[in-house]
């Protein structure tokens, strides 16, 4: 049994890896000591909870080891197996797990207020019941709206916005009753009140991403991570742990950012993202209207005759990459180039991909070393004095439409200045549109050679007419 | 102890984060201190923000006050991730948040039979405490596992 100060400490000490876990990734250098410390704070917490409040029943003892051993093998077969492929997906699905997860802390807490020591049945503390619904309420919102966005991510159910008439005002109504709840429980206490507020929330999280695009994915992913950060925070404040209010914060702020360097990548506002709408179209040939203009068509041996011959390329990957596989073969072919001696790089543009930095983890899987992989800002200018650029699976963060065409719903998005180049190879699938749904200008350029095949396909015969 | 006005609490508030920002140390234990002493300031260094304050502190404000400044801790050292680990990023923050296992703990750790009301309450709490404990699992197990597989394959130019 520790004492309350002791495991006060303790919970500090987690909460301060915590914070130096996130600091490790500063640099890949030092981010799997950092991840280790963050390992070693999470065993602290739980090692500490079990000897603060260690229960006196052998049959708790056993749920206990049950529940870790149940959890811990089923996460660790899902961290081994899954695709890098399927890391946005994978990211929802466990934003939907800590949603639930403070659902059910809460609702314990609401059944036997004595073991979180906020009160006793009947009398909880007006303060604690109002930290818990907030918890609860962003809980179930993160569950069910991560449960939609993994349903999306993973193609079991359509990238399409699904936009309800009057969904706003749906919405509204939503959270105001949403409100008139929270104060209804802090008044009764009543455990009906408790499970109105978790169905209205679960109907709400729901209907906030049902309309929101495909292409506004990356945010929303960043959005829920936010969300499940200050989830926890709530359920922080009812237990009073600082290991939980310092992770919600950081994990909430977290989230917060990135949903803000997502927007930013894509020239939209937080409020349009959440409003919805955008971007409906699947990868694919069957998108949009296609224009019958003349474009310029190559082959596999072209596309290699090029760029043996180029002294620097830059490839810029997209989500198109992602769904082909092609990132081994397409380092495959980096390293051919290589030892003709031409000088390959890649450009990651913010939002390429379907979140934060997915494009990254896909290139580091191939062998791709990360100072050959560089940030929008820092390789555009590089675009002029590359003779080739070469674009595979990437299309909207690519258009100049965004720069020269106020009309364009992509206007104002910072973009790859491919055009630059001397060369612009586009491997592509077909005509079609991106994601946004906009028609690419690109194509129809004079130093644009478009080689439509699978992407994946068409790097392995570039690789093969390398020789 | 006497009650506070809500200006005296602004004001201990403002002082009491104050203090925080400047003398972290002595603020951590003050804070860690009122926190577990709940509504008994009494002793160590909790008497010192105490008495600068001239009343008791809610240990609601020592929890804001901590919650307030680890927002500022996260902005700094998000933005301070490089760009190429936002992926790793996203999926260690879901570990980390993950440490909401420790309501999951104390709530499976619970006396099962309530002697205070005689209901099922306390059944119940161990039971949504036990879901709780293996979702948090799954995702500390699995957010770390995968956090570090994906770390793992960041490697330099050989040579």
């Amino acid at each position: 049994m520790l004492s309350p100060n002791v495991t006060a400490v303790l919970y500090l000490i987690s909460g301060v890896l915590f914070i130096m876990a996130l600091r490790g990734l500063s640099s890949p250098a030092t981010s799997r000591r950092g991840n280790l410390l963050g390992m070693v704070g999470m065993a602290i917490a739980i090692l500490t909870t079990l000897a603060y409040a260690a229960p006196r029943a052998g049959a708790a003892w056993t749920l206990i080891i049950l529940g870790l051993a149940i959890g811990g093998i089923v996460g660790a077969v899902i961290a081994r197996r899954i695709a890098m492929t399927a890391m946005p997906q994978l990211v929802a699905a466990f934003h939907s797990l800590v949603g639930l997860a403070a659902v059910m802390v809460a609702a314990a807490a609401l059944y036997a207020p004595e073991a979180f020591g906020i009160g006793a049945v009947g009398l909880i503390h007006g303060q604690a019941l109002v930290e818990m619904s907030l918890g609860v309420a962003i809980g179930a919102i993160t569950f069910t709206g991560s449960v939609i966005a993994f349903a999306k991510l993973n193609g079991n159910m359509s990238g399409r916005p699904i936009l309800l008439p009057g969904r706003h005002f749906i919405n509204a109504g939503l959270a105001i009753l949403l409100v008139v709840l929270i104060i209804a429980l802090v008044r009764t206490e009543s455990h009906a009140v408790f499970w109105l507020i978790v169905l209205v929330s679960l109907v709400l999280g729901g209907l906030i991403i049902v309309p929101i695009g495909g292409a506004d994915m990356p945010v929303v992913v960043s959005m829920l991570n936010s969300y499940s950060g200050w989830a926890a925070a709530g359920i922080g404040f009812t237990l009073g742990n600082t290991a939980l209010i310092i992770t919600g914060a950081l994990v909430g702020s977290s989230g917060a950012i990135l949903s803000y360097i997502m927007c930013k990548g894509m020239n939209r506002s937080f409020i349009s993202v959440i409003l919805g709408g955008f971007g409906g179209e699947t990868a694919g040939p069957s998108g949009g209207a296609v224009e019958q203009r003349p474009v310029k068509q190559g082959s596999a041996e072209d596309a290699a005759f090029i760029m043996k011959n180029a002294s620097k390329v830059i490839i810029v990957p997209g989500y198109g990459m992602a769904v082909a596989q092609a990132q081994h073969a397409l380092r495959e072919m980096a390293d051919k180039l290589k030892a003709e001696g031409v000088e390959v790089k890649y450009a990651i543009h913010p939002v390429a991909g379907r979140m934060p930095g997915h494009m990254n983890v896909l290139l580091a899987e191939a062998n791709v070393p990360y100072d050959e992989v560089f940030e929008l800002e820092d390789i555009n200018s590089e675009f002029a004095q590359a003779d080739v650029a070469f674009v595979i699976g990437a299309n909207d963060v690519t258009n100049p439409a965004a720069k020269t065409d106020p009309k364009s719903p992509i206007f104002g998005m910072p973009i790859l200045d491919v055009e630059k180049a001397g060369t612009v190879l586009f491997v592509k699938r077909g005509m079609g549109s991106g994601y946004a749904g906009v028609e690419n200008e690109l194509f129809f350029k004079d130093n644009t050679m478009m080689l439509f095949a699978d992407a994946k396909k068409m790097v392995e015969s570039i690789v093969k007419s390398l020789g | 102890m006497e009650q506070l006005t809500p200006d005296q609490a602004a004001e201990a508030a403002r002082q009491a984060a104050d203090a925080a920002a400047a003398a972290a140390d002595a603020a951590r234990e003050a804070a860690l201190a009122a926190q577990s002493y709940a509504d008994q300031v009494a002793d160590g260094a909790a008497a010192v923000v105490h008495a600068a304050t001239g009343g008791a502190i809610d240990p609601f404000v020592f929890r804001l006050s901590i919650f307030v400044l680890a927002i500022f801790v996260g902005y700094y050292v998000v933005w301070s991730v490089t760009p190429a680990l936002h992926t790793p990023l996203m999926s260690v923050t879901n570990a980390i948040s993950s440490v909401i296992v420790v309501g999951a703990l104390l709530a499976v750790g619970v006396e099962a039979v309530d002697t205070i009301s005689g209901s099922s309450g306390h059944l119940w709490a161990q039971g949504f405490g036990f879901v709780a404990l293996v979702l948090a699992s799954v995702n500390i197990f699995g957010g770390f596992l995968v956090t570090n597989r994906m770390l793992a394959m960041y490697k330099k130019k050989s040579g």
